[in-house]
């Protein structure tokens, strides 16, 4: 038997890459491999977050890599987009992890707060010392924020926030949450960005228990009942959807790196599992019909590497386009998840056990495929601008 | 204290099924490998960086750690992942990898030692492509240093060093005064094998080499990294090692599945007389 042509080699993206981003792809690369993925089935099967690894998820500077000053590395985006998919090659849960703290949690601070706001928090939460989240969907409000019933009311000096979020990775955990809401009661127009800490009266954030997917990241509601914080945690910078929608183009982008580091992960489980299983009395792999998935696997996963890569150029050159981005995520999500779902099938019986990271992978991709934008909406955001029409 | 670590890169061990040889058989085909520093030189500089910290905050380096590489630019790499895991600055002796043997690389070492002036040279005890297991013997005797080989602890005292060195039965506590050449096992890297004076005895690392930290790495770039020509250390490039041939080991035969017990004892009796 020769020896498998490595994916690597088949896109040869390495020569594409710096030598800096190279370093950065092999060092978080062997960190996910000796610190997370020993742990990865069991977090998964306990639907825990190792709270225990912020320290060192923080001393690697993993936490906002993409920003500049206070602490952080202020990394291109091809660097941290490879440092997200080697994440997510451990676990989808440990890379939206990271994505929530550095682009839905840190970056909007980084890029509407106050000076005196990002002194405040940004070093802290660059160290791991404070985590945040995101607070944008609603009960009644998912692929259309617009509709948010979430309101701040201005009270002297300071504002008054009423409403629920759900479904918001980190809340539980987190010692603030970046809440976007409406200050008057018309349109998205008058949506802004307060920060709220933990401690504040009115700030609750309860745990939703029993995801399918995800598993090793905390999610939970985050209820403001007359919740009063002072003007200085108004964000200055951001009014209008724009906000919420900045925040979520920066992580959307780095998805589309990510994503593909689970398929590699079912990829090269699939290679050598079905090298090695024996039916009719040769390995599964010498069959033509395990080779098609094969070959469609790489083929996908190599087209999607290389058009993150462009995409990123583009991003580090400030030409990426909101459609663009809507084409990385939706292409890089789906070709994850049908790659999981093949690699799933192609282990048999053996593709149901945490004992591979297929079926892990597998469900925790559902979840990639509706946050951040759902397949169906990113459709829409491609269709619009290809055809000039709405359909939302 | 400043140490000064030679470096090399090797093919990466874990695909050494790639390395391919020239068909005359002259030289090692190097085109397309992967290269990764040598693992006895990664445990090197992790041992260095321990003998100059006080283990508590990494970040802070009381001395100064130089690392050193021979070879082209691309060898550059190897040396920015030192400087990316805490090393102060890197010097890239310029020369190709064919025009090498442990004897030249020892002289040149010697020059440069003579230059930087550290108080400790410290290497792999071998590179895992050649095995050969001479340039830091080589050198301690061209310096004149003391030297110790193989060290698995070391515990820094006013002006030496005490090694340990792990040998069959036993362990070997030598103290070597500085300056000194010394080369390490791969057990340098277990939690509790190196201390410096600053370091708490009770301090015990993470097991291995440390991980190079995204920021460290953007810094990196920014550490002094210098490159001198080898004729500049060593005007005498010749090499005293000659190699005649390579060649591939044998491709090993695929093996045969016995139905039972007395056939296997029948085959190892009759067709491999081992028995
Ligand atoms: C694990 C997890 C973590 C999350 N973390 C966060 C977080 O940290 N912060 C946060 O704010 N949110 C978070 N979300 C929420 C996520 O962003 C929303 O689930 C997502 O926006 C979709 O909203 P929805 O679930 O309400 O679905 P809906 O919007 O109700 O959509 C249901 C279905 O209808 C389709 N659909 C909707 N509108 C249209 C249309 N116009 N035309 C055609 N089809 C349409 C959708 O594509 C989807 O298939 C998280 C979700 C999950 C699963």
């Amino acid at each position: 038997m020769r020896d498998p042509l490595p994916l690597d080699q088949l896109s040869a993206i390495e020569g594409l890459l710096s030598e800096e981003e190279r370093l950065v792809r092999d060092s978080v690369r062997r960190f996910v491999r000796e610190r997370y993925l020993p742990r990865a089935a069991a977090l998964f099967a306990k639907e825990e977050f190792p709270t225990d690894l912020v320290p060192e998820i923080a001393e690697m500077g993993l936490l906002g890599a993409h920003l500049t000053g206070y602490g952080c590395a202020g990394m291109n985006a091809v660097a941290y987009g490879l440092a997200l998919q080697e994440l997510e090659y451990g676990d989808s849960g440990l890379r939206s992890f990271c994505s929530v703290q550095g682009s839905l949690a840190m970056w909007p601070i980084w890029k509407y707060g106050s000076a005196e706001q990002k002194e405040r928090w940004l070093p802290g939460m660059q160290r791991g010392e404070l985590i945040g989240c995101f607070g944008l969907t609603e009960p009644d409000s998912g692929s259309d924020p617009g509709s948010m019933k979430t309101r701040a009311k201005k009270d002297g000096d300071g504002w008054v926030l009423d409403g629920a979020k759900m479904w918001i990775t980190n809340s539980p955990l987190a010692h603030l949450a970046v809440v976007w809401a409406k200050t008057g009661d018309g349109g998205a127009e008058s949506i802004r960005g307060f920060v709220v800490e933990r401690g504040t009266p009115g700030f609750e954030t309860p745990r939703m228990e029993g995801k399918m997917s995800l598993r090793a990241s905390t999610t939970g509601e985050i209820v403001l009942a007359g919740c009063r914080v002072p003007d200085a945690n108004l964000l200055p910078g951001a009014q209008g959807l724009a906000g919420p929608l900045g925040c979520l183009s920066q992580a959307r982008f780095g998805i589309s790196f990510g994503a593909l580091g689970a398929a590699k992960a079912c990829y090269d489980t699939v290679v050598s599992y079905t090298r090695e299983r024996v039916q009719f009395g040769v390995p599964i792999a010498k069959k033509q019909l395990v080779q098609a998935q094969i070959v469609e696997m790489a083929s996908e996963i190599a087209k999607g590497e290389i058009m993150a890569l462009h995409f990123g150029r583009l991003k580090d050159a400030g030409k990426l386009t909101a459609p663009q981005i809507s084409l990385c995520k939706r292409n890089n999500v789906g070709v994850a998840l049908r790659v999981a779902r093949a690699s799933r099938a192609l282990l048999g019986a053996n593709g149901i056990l945490l004992d591979y990271p297929v079926v892990r992978h597998m469900l925790n991709l559902e979840s990639v495929y509706t946050y951040e934008g759902t397949d169906e909406v990113h459709q829409l955001l491609l269709g619009r601008a290809l055809t000039g029409l709405d359909a939302f | 204290m400043k140490i000064l670590v030679p470096l090399k890169r090797v093919a990466d061990p874990d695909n050494a099924n790639k390395i391919k040889i020239a068909p005359d058989g002259a030289k090692i085909d190097t085109t397309g490998l992967e290269w990764k520093p040598n693992p006895f030189d990664e445990y090197a500089v992790e041992a260095a960086l321990r003998l100059t910290e006080n283990g508590a905050t990494p970040k802070v380096r009381g001395g100064e750690v130089v690392v050193v590489t021979f070879g082209p630019k691309e060898a550059d790499t190897t040396l920015r992942q030192m400087l990316a895991t805490g090393a102060d600055r890197a010097v890239r002796v310029d020369t190709t990898d064919d025009a090498l043997d442990g004897s030249l690389v020892a002289r040149a070492l010697k020059a440069l030692v003579e230059r930087e002036k550290p108080d400790l040279v410290l290497m792999g005890k071998q590179a895992v492509d050649g095995d050969s297991n001479q340039v830091g013997q080589i050198l301690a005797e061209l310096l004149g240093w003391p030297m110790a080989t193989f060290a698995a602890t070391l515990q820094e005292e006013a002006g030496a060093l005490l090694v340990g060195r792990e040998v069959d039965g036993g362990v070997i506590t030598l103290r070597v005064k500085l300056p000194a050449v010394v080369t390490v096992d791969l057990r340098i890297v277990a939690p509790t094998s190196v201390y410096s004076l600053a370091t708490a005895r009770t301090h015990k690392y993470a097991d291995g080499v440390r991980f190079s930290a995204l920021p460290a790495i953007m810094a990196a770039k920014k550490k002094p990294l210098i490159e001198v020509p080898l004729a500049e250390l060593s005007p005498d490039t010749s090499l005293r090692i000659a190699y005649s041939k390579f060649e591939p080991p044998p491709v090993r035969k695929a093996g045969v599945k016995v139905p039972d017990v007395a056939v296997l004892v029948d085959k190892l009796v009759n067709e491999a007389k081992v028995l």
